[in-house]
């Protein structure tokens, strides 16, 4: 006796209608900004947003007058950078935790885990203060070293649920054969976590792209990331409507692409630990 | 084989000590780089905020750097404002954090049902999590407009309210209408999380207890809900840190306005330092908001960790 299938009306009711409106809360703000977006400027206020006779118009603006090419490289160039110091610094540490008991080991996993617990508003006023000392201001420099706190915890966390995935007796054989410790981590445990690497440095390159205050505060002048050029749009172009949310969906894009082509992925390594533990 | 003895040396040759050491001492020179790095861009500086906290210190006067002690804590507790959002803050942890959970609680209950496009559904419903969160203020806000956003559009056209109503501009809607949004942003990670868990309860329980004839309220008060209540633990307490954090949407939304009808403690902190470049008593506030933080931490640990046993 199995669980009894309903039938397809009542499937429809309590299933796919109510999944209906939620994706439809979910994504209608989203598609309401895209449809403002395409909307042409003279008619917006009149007749409303509309997908007929949509034109790219506010889109073109945006990187001819307003000058969105390089707020997008800048935010790449902080993007990529986080990326970089993310990912290096904590595969030597992830695999030290995956593999190694030592005295002081869940001493120093806590810490990692310890770092995401305190807010944001503590880190930034001192690192302002230090960046203004060390001349660092409105560098990339100074906001790939301030997204780094936030991404060297979570990369180390993320890979090492991956790198508990690979058996051990795979760096063994390795060392068996001749290769040293660092040898084994960097031919054979680094190529079979590779698809973990990845979407790690994705999330991390989603959460630089999308940071916002730190950006802001330590940024803005020179070095202007999309983010803060969204803001500012919002001060200097207040009724435009058809422009900011053309700079909203721009913002927006790079994000939203790479978090589909990768969610899957990603989303098992963020639950993992949390089903497991 | 298990570590224990993989830290050992157990060579049978003549360089047992070197290696013996060696291995000691690799996963520390593994570590290190991790480790200095974040005691340097982390550690120190949260130190340097409770320092800073201690001092008068104005950054257009950044000669001075007095030592006052407690004064700016004792500032604080005398600080109306700090009080009003001390409030806001109370509210909106404990009006966002359980919606998100029930709206997400419904999204993964439904997304766990088989229908045939669940797998556009499941990759659609975390897209507001993906997305910067001035961009999300910006089209909520436009959504918010007085004249011409959807919002009142929409409830006009159901007869809900009578005429338009300024969502943001009002300060008795202004606070709800920041809870809605930020509603809107995290329920799917609460729904990622717990259909996670609810994937993990075997099958063969449910089939087990229909056999014994449980309702299905019965199922899910006795089957489900045990099965995902250390996710769900989970999920709020990063939810709790995360939402602390979230106060970038409030300020690109008001700014903390209209008058301080959407202060938050964080908010608070900064804006003290932005504009008014107070970084003693911003950093006072902060630390004060993390402490506050840190016990409700605590406290829900102790509690969440007794219910769940």
């Amino acid at each position: 006796m199995a669980l009894r299938r309903p039938s397809a009306l009542r499937r429809i009711l309590t299933v796919d209608l109510p999944m209906a409106a939620i994706l439809a809360f979910t994504l209608g703000p989203y598609l309401w900004m895209f449809l403002t977006s395409v909307s042409d400027q003279d008619t917006l206020f009149t007749e409303g947003p509309s997908i007929w006779n949509a034109t790219f118009e506010n889109y073109a603006r945006l990187f001819d007058t307003v000058g969105f090419g390089s707020n997008l490289l800048d935010s790449l160039i902080v993007a990529c950078g986080t990326v970089a110091v993310g990912l290096s610094l904590s595969v030597t540490a992830a695999y030290a935790f995956s593999r190694f008991n030592f005295p002081g080991k869940r001493l120093l996993m806590l810490q990692f885990l310890l770092i995401n617990m305190f807010p944001l508003v503590l880190l930034i006023l001192p690192l302002f203060v230090l960046f203004r000392v060390l001349g660092l201001l409105d560098t990339h420099a100074a906001l790939i070293i301030a997204n780094s706190t936030v991404a060297i915890p979570f990369s180390i966390w993320m890979m090492v649920s991956y790198m508990n995935g690979i058996p051990r007796s795979l760096d063994e054989a390795a060392m068996t054969d001749g290769c040293t410790r660092l040898q084994a981590l960097f031919r054979v445990v680094l190529p079979l976590c590779l698809p973990g690497i990845i979407a790690t440095g994705i999330y991390i390159f989603i959460t630089s792209w999308n940071e916002y205050l730190y950006a802001l505060t330590l940024g803005g002048r020179n070095v202007r990331t999309i983010t803060v050029a969204v803001q500012t749009l919002i001060g200097e172009y207040e009724v435009q409507w058809g422009l900011l949310t053309a700079g909203g969906i721009v913002g927006a894009l790079p994000a939203t692409v790479l978090f589909l082509l990768v969610q899957k992925r990603l989303i098992s390594g963020l639950t993992q630990g949390a089903v497991k533990g | 084989m298990t570590d224990a003895t993989m830290t050992h040396a157990q060579t049978p040759d003549g360089s047992l000590p070197r290696r013996a050491l060696s291995r000691r001492v690799l996963p520390y020179a593994m570590l290190s780089p991790a480790v200095i790095v974040t005691l340097a861009i982390v550690f120190l500086p949260m130190v340097q905020t409770a320092w800073m906290s201690l001092h008068d210190y104005v950054l257009f006067r950044p000669n001075d750097f007095d030592w006052v002690g407690l004064e700016n804590f004792r500032r604080a507790l005398g600080d109306e404002v700090f009080w009003i959002s001390l409030g806001h803050t109370v509210i909106w942890m404990a009006t966002t954090i359980p919606a998100q959970l029930l709206l997400g609680l419904a999204t993964a209950m439904l997304l766990n049902q088989p229908f045939p496009w669940r797998p556009v559904a499941r990759a659609l419903i975390i897209i507001p999590w993906a997305l910067p969160s001035v961009v999300i203020a910006l089209m909520w806000v436009w959504i918010y407009d007085s004249n011409y956003g959807v919002a009142n559009e929409f409830l006009l056209r159901l007869g809900l309210i009578r005429q338009a109503v300024p969502w943001l501009a009002d300060p008795d809607t202004a606070l709800a209408a920041i809870i809605l949004t930020l509603t809107w942003q995290g329920f799917p990670f609460f729904a990622v999380m717990i259909l996670a868990g609810l994937q993990s309860i075997p099958k063969s329980y449910y089939e087990a207890a229909a056999i014994d004839g449980a309702s299905a309220w019965r199922q899910f008060w006795h089957i489900t809900l045990p099965g995902i209540s250390g996710v769900m633990m989970t999920a709020v307490l990063l939810r709790l840190i995360w939402v602390a954090n979230s106060f970038d949407v409030i300020f690109v939304m008001t700014g903390g306005g209209p008058g301080y009808a959407t202060y938050t403690l964080p908010l608070y902190a900064f804006v003290k330092a932005r504009t008014n470049l107070d970084f003693g008593y911003g950093s006072a506030i902060a630390v004060l908001f993390t402490l506050l933080l840190m016990g409700v931490v605590v406290v829900y640990l102790r509690r969440a960790g007794k219910a769940v046993q």
